[in-house]
């Protein structure tokens, strides 16, 4: 308790010197953190992702459709559950900053592989009666201020004109990952559009959603899918649903390793600002350090002083800035979240702040608590700090 | 010129024997020789003052008896232990146990009370927390602090602060005490009560004390008084008035 005290103490001898170190420890956490949340935010898609699901896509890319009479064939590979229709949409709410993702679906079975969405019984009977329905995810339905009932006009980009909707259901999600800020309606509505608009587009779909009964035989059965199109028209190319995410992420690649390598160069900048307070902190006390030893103190105890501050100093920023991390990516993610649909701080996040406030508390005292602990006692003592 | 003062006068018997000592400092490439076999007894009980010019290596004498630094040959014995075989650890241990230490500038802990100053070398004894409060409070009496315990050293004047200092140096019960000019930053009346301060201990509790100081008057409050000068002791020890 002594000695705790002296070092708490200590740590608020230079107030506006220890004061100017914390905010600067507080200022890089908070940017860790942040920055590792947006990491985090662009990997929420795939960590949501079942490992019970698969996507099938065109082998050439996912802008070229396939037939919707693949289905069938899908079904037949032994191994799939059931396969339900995915078509991403485009549209404008409004304007085009009111982004947020919609897909035509297989209505009768899509929620049905996506047991994460959670309704009422009643509003998802309703979406599937209404031709013009929509469920949306909570988040968005708050977003906006939508409610059962609502008209939402969407301005389609690859499907031309304005498609209203009906709002039937609002789905909320069934833990923190899942995202609820998409917006979901019949396949059927914009295939019949097509059919009379645009014949030679209908019957195509972007990709289907495959459900097997065993996840893992996952890769056996998007083997077995991909060879039964082999040399068709329309190649297949099938994958978990983790990898299909993942395949979006990877065009971010470098984009993602750079704000990982500025998080941590962050907090390389910050372990050298606590390392210079650490350095001078000691230098000035080498006299203290030296009267000590002289009372019979050892080197360990002294080097222990100081460690002991620095560590001290470091929990101190990296705790305030951990607190702080949460109300601002709160923020950030009300700001973002057109980009991020999930902006949350995960404990591996937080974990990782309070490693990387330790480790600086560490690195700052190494050198000068060497230096003190070796000092001779009578050097110290003629020391003028 | 080998200098020797082997008079302790006392029947107590003595307790620092130094034998032939020398101690040099290494500048860059030179070698600086500080102390030249150097032979002296304190006895028990003693209250030596050590006098000499800036550079006559007296401060040096006294870090060596203290043990806070390591001569370069020769025997340095206290109460019949030659400090100069133990180790740094054993160094250390030896001086909590042993010494008191009063620096010119008292060298108090400024984020510690007075109080905390003191108990500051009982941290190192097997000393309970009440044991430890019970003495403290009982030093910095005899000192005459009861009632500045929980002020920091900058609350306190510069006698203040020596007295502190004084309380953290006896407050373990040690062999010896070395003062180096501890008067040497005090008006003339706080170093009068520290000179009598250090009297009192010596005559009434018995400790032994070794005293560098340039000041004459300080110096005439020891027992004794041993000049040095160019690293030599210089003639017979003087007695104090």
């Amino acid at each position: 308790m002594y000695y705790l005290k002296l070092i708490v103490k200590n740590v608020f001898r230079a107030k506006l010197r220890s004061s100017l170190t914390i905010i600067g420890l507080v200022i890089a956490i908070v940017a860790f953190g942040l920055l590792q949340t947006v990491v985090d935010a662009w990997f929420a898609g795939s960590n949501a992702s079942s490992a019970s699901r698969m996507v099938t896509r065109n082998a050439i890319s996912l802008v070229f459709p396939m037939p919707t009479y693949y289905r069938e064939r899908m079904r037949a590979v032994n191994g799939v559950k059931s396969v339900t229709l995915l078509n991403w949409f485009g549209g404008i709410y409004k304007e085009p900053k009111n982004f947020f993702p919609q897909f035509a679906v297989d209505h009768e079975n899509f929620f049905d592989l996506y047991s994460e969405f959670l309704m009422p019984d009643e509003q998802l009977l309703a979406f599937k009666r209404d031709r013009q329905g929509a469920a949306v995810g909570r988040k968005l339905a708050d977003e906006f201020g939508w409610k059962i009932g609502d008209t939402i006009p969407i301005r389609g980009t690859i499907f031309p004109g304005t498609w209203n909707f009906t709002l039937r259901a609002i789905f909320d999600a069934k833990d923190e990952t899942t995202v609820t800020r998409q917006m979901y309606f019949h396949w059927d509505y914009i295939n019949e559009y097509l059919k009379q608009k645009y014949p030679r587009r209908t019957d195509q779909i972007g990709t289907f959603v495959i459900e097997v009964n065993d996840p893992s035989r996952v890769a056996d059965i998007a083997k077995a899918i991909d060879a039964e199109f082999k040399n068709s028209l329309a190649e297949t190319l099938t994958e978990s649903e983790k990898s299909f995410q993942l395949g979006f992420i990877a065009q971010m690649e470098q984009i993602i390793l750079t704000i990982r390598i500025v998080s941590f160069v962050v907090i390389f900048i910050i372990m050298a600002v606590v390392a210079n307070t650490m350095a001078m902190t000691a230098r000035e006390r080498l006299t203290e350090y030296a009267t000590l030893k002289a009372l019979g103190f050892s080197p360990a105890f002294v080097a222990a002083l100081i460690f002991g501050e620095a560590i001290a100093l470091s929990l101190i920023g990296g705790g305030l800035g951990i607190l702080l991390t949460f109300p601002l990516a709160k923020a950030v993610g009300i700001i973002a979240a057109a980009v991020f649909a999930v902006f949350k701080v995960s404990q591996a996040t937080v974990l990782m702040q309070l490693a990387c406030a330790l480790v600086v508390g560490v690195a700052a005292a190494l050198v000068p608590s060497w230096r003190s602990a070796r000092i001779k006692i009578v050097d110290g003592l003629r020391h003028v700090g | 010129m080998t200098a020797s003062v082997n008079t302790p006068d006392r029947n107590t018997g003595t307790l620092v024997e130094i034998r032939h000592l020398a101690k040099s400092y290494t500048r860059g490439d030179q070698i600086v020789p500080v102390l030249y076999d150097i032979s002296l007894e304190i006895a028990r009980g003693d209250f030596i003052s050590l006098m000499g010019p800036s550079g006559s290596g007296k401060s040096t004498l006294l870090n060596l008896i203290a043990g806070i630094d390591k001569p370069d040959s020769g025997i340095l014995r206290v109460d019949g232990e030659d400090i100069t075989q133990l180790s740094e650890g054993q160094l250390a241990d030896w001086r909590a146990s042993n010494i008191g230490f009063i620096f010119q500038f008292y060298n108090l802990m400024p984020v510690l009370t007075a109080f905390e100053n003191v108990e500051l070398p009982l941290q190192l004894t097997n000393l309970s927390r009440a044991e430890r409060r019970e003495r403290v409070e009982m030093t910095l009496s005899l000192v005459g602090l009861a009632d500045r315990m929980e002020h920091y050293p900058n609350e306190l004047s510069g006698g203040q602060q020596q007295r502190v200092a004084i309380a953290r140096a006896i407050v373990t019960d040690p062999t010896i005490l070395v003062c180096d000019e501890p008067t040497g930053d005090l008006d003339k009346q706080s170093a009068s009560d520290v000179l009598g301060m250090l009297k009192q201990l010596n005559e009434e509790m018995g400790k032994t004390i070794i005293m560098v100081t340039h000041d004459a008057h300080a110096a005439e409050a020891a027992k004794r008084m041993v000049h040095l000068e160019k690293g030599e002791l210089i003639g017979e020890p003087v007695a104090g008035k």
